[in-house]
């Protein structure tokens, strides 16, 4: 279930003043070039789920609306199901007696998905280091992109969300099983 | 802030529950303080809710006086009322012990108790007599031990998820 | 169905055998009305609701544990986290309550000062309120109105305490700063201009409102003698027509110099609940100009050692400023042995602190009476014999904060 995704490695892009890749007249071009296109499609059409908790949620709110807007990044739609979400969004403290509830909804979502840590709670537990919290939902889920904070600026989480756009573009996306 | 109400009502109550053995009113900076024996609790607070106009019951909290008062019961036992008519309050007190920390419900006098005794219950263990639902509330169901005892550690988790193959679990100050 | 993982609680009523149509439906924790943290488990016929089990906890981050392990002063950034939706009341509640077992008496102007704040952070937390009960009602457009207002009052308060959500702004005898230039001139603009627009057109848009009438009118309502038996308190009880609120029966800070009315609900449903906080914010307004007019000239920190900070200057250059700043950031300030219970009236209702010292600079204990949880546990009366879809509204109206109720 928690099978490392396959990542093809950061190669400049093709044109660029920093690598010289050879135009090789292989297969992987076409790999390549659909998984620039698959990841373009996917970094621009994010369905947060917003797992809020906690005051992270206050900057969630504001994040999501009009003065700092993820919606200019097609991150704005949430969708409270799991079933039509990709990128679960931890907002907030995770206690232990949540975790169950976060590792089932995490369970629940379909792949390709994506984990954001919103906020030092989820990162690492935050300043509640004591018998209650969860110290980092990184310890029950894989986590894609953490976003620190004690709420983080509205500006900071627009700068994890667009790091994670960075990280789906670079991605190996499959989509079919097997050698394409 | 008056406080001329605390000299007034001092009297009233002393007078009210001079019947009740071992009961003690003081006059403290902010309130009030009755302190009786656990098992007039019930009666007192019915006392003070129909003659006296405590209608609401604002909090039922435990304090753990482990270590520092020898020959003392270890448990402190609050609630506090408070009057809508006059803004008057007063606080009850009772010791238990660890023994047997065992004192009344309120349910019946007062809904607000029921949340209230269960979050009690699960951090002290106290058991509050008469109180049908005492689940854990803030807790979870299969957490072992109260947490607001001096005796538990503050770094011992419980978790309820396993943790993720091949990831450390986080550095403890405590034992695990 | 993953069977490995546990069920962190316990229901209160099991599925019934009987062919009689009745189905359970848990609602939460992770569902966007129940804002994260609560789970309502429901017994259903039909779409009509016959029992509800409340169960909150899912934000138990052990507050009250993690006090007795720092000092007085370490404290202020966990008490902020409770309310998390108006945390400068939290800050001064607190503050408050161990300055009364110090016997210390703050200053005119911080008085003044978070007696303004309290109600700028009352402001926030009604937005909040609203903009997400209606929001949850399907209102999108004033849930965008509200958040741009209050990300403006964020800003504005960013300005004075450097955050914008969780402020750490209340100090032992103080605050943390002064005004800076200005702030008052933009407090004005917020007030007069953003204020009355956006707010403006929330009245506009709901308060006659055929459809949210239908939705709020006599759902979720709450007697005046089930709110007093359940503790209930702030715009829960006053909604049912009780005019009780801790700043006009017992005042404090200076909220006895000031004018203001306690508007009350008839019904106890949730549309008097959005009434009651409507016409709160207005009257919150008010009071601020007042407090600003009020304003003094003066120190913002009483000049005890007990728990002021000396002058950084002081402690460079002089033995007992330099001993007197490590002892309060090592030890803590010395409060004397003892208990208190201080209660300011929180955006929702009586928020209390009970602080228990056995005379060091840590506390023995320290209690938070929250107002949140006290309603929780009064939830039920108004969801049971509602339909499913009042759930939504009713939940809202009550305006649980997760990080207060479960603390």
């Amino acid at each position: 279930m928690n099978a490392p995704r396959a990542t093809i490695p950061i190669a400049p892009a093709a044109g660029s003043a920093g690598g010289a890749v050879a135009k090789v007249p292989t297969f992987d071009v076409f790999t390549t070039r659909k998984d620039e296109i698959v990841g373009w499609a996917r970094k621009f059409s994010i369905f947060p789920y917003p797992f809020v908790t906690a005051c992270c949620g206050m900057e969630f709110m504001s994040v999501s609306s009009t003065i700092y807007d993820t919606d200019r990044f097609g991150a704005a739609l949430p969708r409270f199901t799991p079933r039509q979400s990709d990128l679960m969004m931890v907002v907030g403290t995770i206690t232990h007696k949540q975790a169950p509830v976060l590792r089932r909804i995490y369970e629940q979502m379909c792949e390709p998905k994506w984990v954001m840590a919103f906020g030092v709670c989820a990162t690492s537990g935050g300043f509640y280091d004591n018998y209650a919290v969860l110290q980092g939902i990184d310890l029950i889920i894989p986590v894609d992109v953490y976003i620190p904070g004690c709420p983080p600026r509205p500006e900071t989480v627009i700068d994890g969300i667009m790091q994670l756009q960075d990280k789906i573009a670079r991605q190996h996306h499959v989509i079919l099983k097997g050698e394409f | 802030m008056d406080t001329g109400w605390i000299d007034r009502l001092a009297p009233r109550l002393e007078a009210a529950l001079a019947a009740v053995p071992g009961t003690a009113v003081q006059r403290a900076a902010d309130m009030p303080v009755v302190e009786l024996p656990a098992a007039h609790i019930f009666d007192a607070a019915r006392t003070l809710r129909d003659d006296f106009g405590f209608v609401m019951l604002v909090d039922v909290t435990a304090v753990d006086w482990l270590g520092r008062e020898p020959g003392r019961p270890r448990f402190d036992v609050v609630w506090h009322l408070r009057s809508l008519d006059a803004a008057e309050r007063v606080r009850l007190k009772t010791r238990v012990d660890e023994a047997a920390p065992e004192v009344p419900s309120l349910v019946p006098l007062f809904g607000s108790a029921a949340f209230m005794e269960r979050e009690c219950h699960e951090m002290f263990g106290i058991r509050f007599a008469g109180n049908a639902d005492l689940r854990p509330i803030l807790l979870y169901e299969g957490f072992a031990g109260h947490p607001l005892r001096k005796d538990y550690d503050i770094h011992h988790e419980q978790p309820l998820v396993p943790y993720r193959d091949g990831v450390a679990p986080p550095r403890s100050r405590g034992t695990p | 169905m993953n069977a490995r993982l546990p069920n962190p609680v316990r229901a209160a009523f099991e599925p019934s055998n009987e062919d009689d149509g009745r189905v359970i439906v848990n609602i939460g924790p992770s569902h966007p009305a129940t804002h994260g943290t609560v789970q309502i488990i429901t017994e259903l016929d039909g779409e009509k609701v016959l029992r509800a089990d409340v169960h909150c906890g899912y934000l138990h981050r052990g507050f009250e544990k993690e006090c007795e392990a720092h000092t007085w002063h370490n404290l202020i950034p966990y008490v902020d986290r409770l309310n998390y939706c108006s945390a400068l009341i939290n800050d001064f509640a607190y503050c408050g309550a161990v300055e009364q077992l110090m016997g210390i008496q703050i200053t005119p102007r911080t008085r003044v000062l978070r007696t303004l704040l309290s109600e700028y952070s009352r402001i926030a937390d009604h937005i909040t309120c609203i903009a997400a009960g209606l929001m949850e009602l399907g209102a999108m457009t004033a849930f965008l109105y509200l958040m741009t207002l209050r990300d403006y009052i964020y800003e504005h308060l960013a300005d004075l305490t450097g955050a914008r959500v969780t402020y750490s702004y209340g100090r032992i005898g103080g605050l943390a700063r002064d005004l800076p230039a200005g702030w008052l001139q933009r407090l004005d603009h917020i007030l007069s201009v953003e204020f009355e627009t956006y707010v403006g057109r929330i009245h506009g848009l709901m308060d006659r409102n055929r459809i949210f009438i239908d939705r709020m009118r006599r759902v979720g309502t709450l007697t005046q003698a089930q709110a007093v038996s359940y503790g209930c308190t702030g715009p829960m009880l006053r909604s049912t027509g009780l005019a009780r609120d801790l700043r006009r029966d017992a005042p404090y800070l200076a909220y006895a110099d000031l004018d203001f009315d306690v508007p009350t609900g008839i019904l106890g449903d949730n549309y008097d609940r959005y009434v009651v906080r409507m016409r709160e914010m207005d009257e919150s307004v008010h009071m601020i100009r007042q407090c600003v007019d009020l304003l003094p000239a003066g120190p913002i920190n009483v000049d005890d050692p007990r728990c002021s900070f000396p002058d950084k200057g002081l402690v460079y250059g002089e033995i007992e400023s330099l001993i007197n700043h490590f002892k309060l950031v090592i030890d803590g300030p010395r409060v004397p042995a003892g208990e208190t219970y201080l209660a300011h009236e929180g955006a929702n209702g009586e928020l209390g602190f009970y602080i228990v010292s056995t005379g060091e600079g840590r506390p023995w204990r320290v209690h938070c009476r929250a107002p949140s949880f006290v309603h929780m546990g009064a939830t039920h009366l108004m969801l049971e014999g509602g339909q499913l879809a009042d759930v939504v509204p009713t939940f809202g109206s009550v305006n649980m904060i997760g990080g207060e109720c479960d603390r």
